[in-house]
């Protein structure tokens, strides 16, 4: 586990000039972010008319999925907080725009213009607090509803993600139905420890017909190249349409925790709201009634 | 970066109401061909803010693109390469991009934007 990048340091020091080297020399990692790409384009259903669209690309990094929407036929925009993985990029002539940002503080993009969204390996990094300014609930805020406000009516946005835990999990989608979004999260080869994919699919406006949110690949137990299995892993969850009931949306199994619940307090305090004092009952865990 | 992503760009630092158009300050541009795709800029079209279009193409030396432009235009291939041209050919390749309300310049360097705001501006 602590060999999560996410987890060694902010980004923009993580992806210095030898990881950014390192990252893109690596045919297999060439390989997997090429195939994450074509997958989350093809979650991203966009109009089959052979017109080259205007896409985002956020958390960009060097271009490796840049380069599957050129390979496609669209043009886009590449947002990253790291000059070197851009630098990468310029060495490798993308074909995209480049943009150096950090999606955290919002997308600096006037409203409606975009067609569509993807972002490769790259959410899950807001979910830390890599400053001691960084509230992650505050910047996965900035970050969804900047990008709700600038795609175009019914696009969609596809967000490949490894979030580490249930909670971070949690944390993201809630961000983005907040934001307005509709959609969920589409799981690929779910009984698989290593090709288990997660796909965040967003969609921009009212549900409709096209907001579904698509099946999983493998879901039956197929499991990609990759024979071994799981099992605790074993479903795809689609949750969240933000126009359910409230009461049917799932919440974690495990419940949030004490360390969880003493902060949300704490913040709910600072908003002025009335909340009852922190005790050793705060957070414990309750017997099921039934 | 092309004119289109220009375009697109708006200041969002903290306080600012209207960030849109950014400025524009050259150093230097270059010129890329590409091929010209009709489909892709009648579709893009009405989104593209003109007048931000028009007054970036000059300030990159490039006056061509009439002032007004509606949507019937887009049948005359003279239009449309003059369009094509300033939309995806000319790109900003070293300068800055200036915020119109606080003057807070974005510098560009090797065709990228940097955008990152202060932790006040956020
Ligand atoms: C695993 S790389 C993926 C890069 C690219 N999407 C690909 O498929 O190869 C993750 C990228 O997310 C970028 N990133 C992390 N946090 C970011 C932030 N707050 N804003 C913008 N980019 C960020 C990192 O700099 C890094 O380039």
């Amino acid at each position: 586990m602590s060999s999560r990048p996410e987890s060694l340091a902010p980004p923009e020091i993580f992806y210095d000039d030898a990881e950014a080297r390192k990252y893109t020399s690596s045919s297999r990692i060439i390989q997997i972010q090429a195939k994450l790409s074509e997958r989350a384009l093809e979650l991203l259903a966009l109009p089959d008319d052979g017109i080259p669209r205007l896409l985002l690309d956020i958390g960009c990094g060097s271009g490796l999925s840049g380069e599957t929407l050129t390979e496609n036929g669209h043009l886009w925009v590449g947002v990253d907080i790291s000059q070197s993985m851009l630098d990468i990029a310029l060495d490798r002539q993308v074909e995209g725009d480049l943009l150096l940002g950090d999606m955290g503080q919002g997308l600096a993009i006037r409203p409606g213009v975009v067609d569509g969204a993807i972002s490769i390996s790259a959410v899950q990094w807001l979910c830390n607090a890599d400053k001691s300014s960084h509230e992650p609930r505050l910047r996965l805020k900035a970050f969804f509803g900047s990008l709700h406000r600038c795609l175009s009516r019914g696009a969609r946005a596809v967000f490949q993600v490894y979030p580490e835990n249930l909670a971070q999990r949690e944390l993201i989608l809630r961000s983005a139905m907040h934001a307005g979004f509709a959609g969920g999260v589409v799981v690929d080869y779910p009984h698989s420890t290593k090709n288990r994919k997660e796909y965040l699919v967003l969609t921009c406006g009212p549900p409709s017909l096209s907001t579904a949110t698509p099946k999983g690949k493998g879901e039956d137990g197929e499991s990609g190249s990759d024979e071994e299995f799981s099992d605790e892993e074993n479903q795809t969850i689609r949750t969240s349409d933000r126009h359910r009931p409230r009461k049917k949306q799932k919440t974690t199994k495990k419940g949030k925790g004490r360390e969880w619940l003493l902060k949300k307090k704490e913040q709910m305090r600072r908003k002025g709201n009335t909340v009852p004092p922190d005790t050793k009952y705060t957070g414990r865990k309750r017997k099921s009634k039934f | 970066m092309r004119l289109l992503t220009h375009n697109m760009l708006s200041s969002k630092i903290k306080g600012v109401s209207n960030g849109f158009p950014l400025r524009i300050e050259v150093e230097k541009v270059i010129e890329k061909q590409v091929e010209l795709n009709p489909d892709f800029l009648k579709n893009i079209f009405p989104k593209v803010d003109w007048k931000a279009l028009v007054e970036a193409g000059r300030t990159m030396g490039f006056a061509e693109l009439p002032e007004e432009a509606d949507l019937l235009m887009l049948d005359s291939s003279e239009f449309l390469s003059k369009f094509h041209h300033a939309l995806l050919e000319l790109h900003l390749e070293e300068g800055a991009l200036v915020c119109p309300e606080t003057g807070r310049k974005f510098p560009v360097n090797k065709g990228i934007p940097n955008m990152l705001l202060h932790e006040d501006e956020v």
